[in-house]
């Protein structure tokens, strides 16, 4: 699926460099003067970064917990025991978050648990 | 009733018929349609809805693709169920044969069963946890002996896989 415009890049302020050589011309001296180069400053608010994205799964009564287990397995290939610990997180808090990591991968996993028909949200960390 | 693994399958011996018909009704169990609720819960967002965009592009793009496998899933198990088709009249006991290949597909479709019908009778996680409840004196007792039915044979096939 198309998931909009990538940013990647992990720094609170970017510094934008602009080919920003003008120049000048003065025709009563006949001559050209250059300017010197313009840096323009571009800051980003910390939204617009890419920050990681977490994979939450939420709880829901239906789902057979060894069921669950056995989803976060495959999923995520994490090993029983791991995988134990996230379910149990998900039946006493009412949510675990499983993974973290770039946008794309997130999406990813988190259809792959609505194929296993998990409640399964991504959120921005922080 | 009796279940066992024998021969690359998962054998159900001695299906009495109010329990096979249980088990017929999986496939138009797991449909949601007419059932707002249910189908939310099988569609679920992909966000806690802050991302309006994801979300629309997430009904364009995945959840045709989530239709399909769910789909798919509840075809094979209504090609198994076929077995018990027979003689309408005949009260004996069946058998059911699931292949260890159907497994997957037969932990989803019992899977989207339960969830819909949960959703459908709107249960709460007391009704869903009351394993001793009975006898089944209503239609919504008996979706719930339904959930937790499908809900024991999806722990049997877990229990398979795992072994």
């Amino acid at each position: 699926m198309s998931c909009g415009p990538r940013r990647d890049g992990g720094c609170l302020a970017q510094i934008k460099d602009i080919e920003g050589i003008t120049h000048v011309s003065n025709e009563k001296a006949g001559t050209i003067t250059t300017a010197e180069p313009t840096i323009e400053k571009e800051t980003r608010s910390e939204e617009d970064l890419d920050l990681p994205w977490q994979v939450v799964v939420h709880n829901d009564p239906v789902n057979l917990m060894s069921y669950v287990t056995m989803v976060f397995q495959r999923v995520f290939g994490y090993p029983r025991e791991r995988a134990e610990k996230h379910m149990l997180e998900v039946h006493h808090n009412g949510r675990s978050i499983l993974w973290s990591g770039m946008r794309e991968r997130a999406e990813l996993y988190v259809q792959q648990l609505h194929g296993y028909l998990l409640l399964a949200t991504l959120e921005k960390a922080g | 009733m009796e279940i066992c693994r024998r021969k690359g399958a998962i054998e159900i011996l001695e299906l009495d018929p109010f329990l096979a018909e249980l088990l017929r009704q999986i496939p138009a169990s797991a449909n949601p349609d007419g059932a707002p609720a249910a189908e939310q819960r099988l569609f679920s967002p992909p966000t806690n809805g802050k991302e309006t965009e994801l979300c629309a592009e997430w009904k364009i793009y995945v959840e045709p693709e989530l239709r399909r496998l769910f789909q798919s899933a509840t075809e094979t198990v209504a090609g198994d169920l076929e077995q018990l088709n027979g003689d309408e009249k005949t009260f004996a006991n069946r058998t059911l044969r699931i292949p260890a290949k159907h497994s997957d597909a037969w932990l989803s479709a019992l899977n989207q069963a339960r969830l819909v019908i949960a959703a459908k009778n709107n249960f709460t996680e007391n009704e869903l946890n009351d394993h001793f409840r009975s006898p089944i004196g209503s239609r919504r007792d008996l979706s719930l002996f339904q959930v937790n039915f499908y809900g024991f044979l999806q722990e049997f096939i877990l229990r398979e896989l795992k072994d």
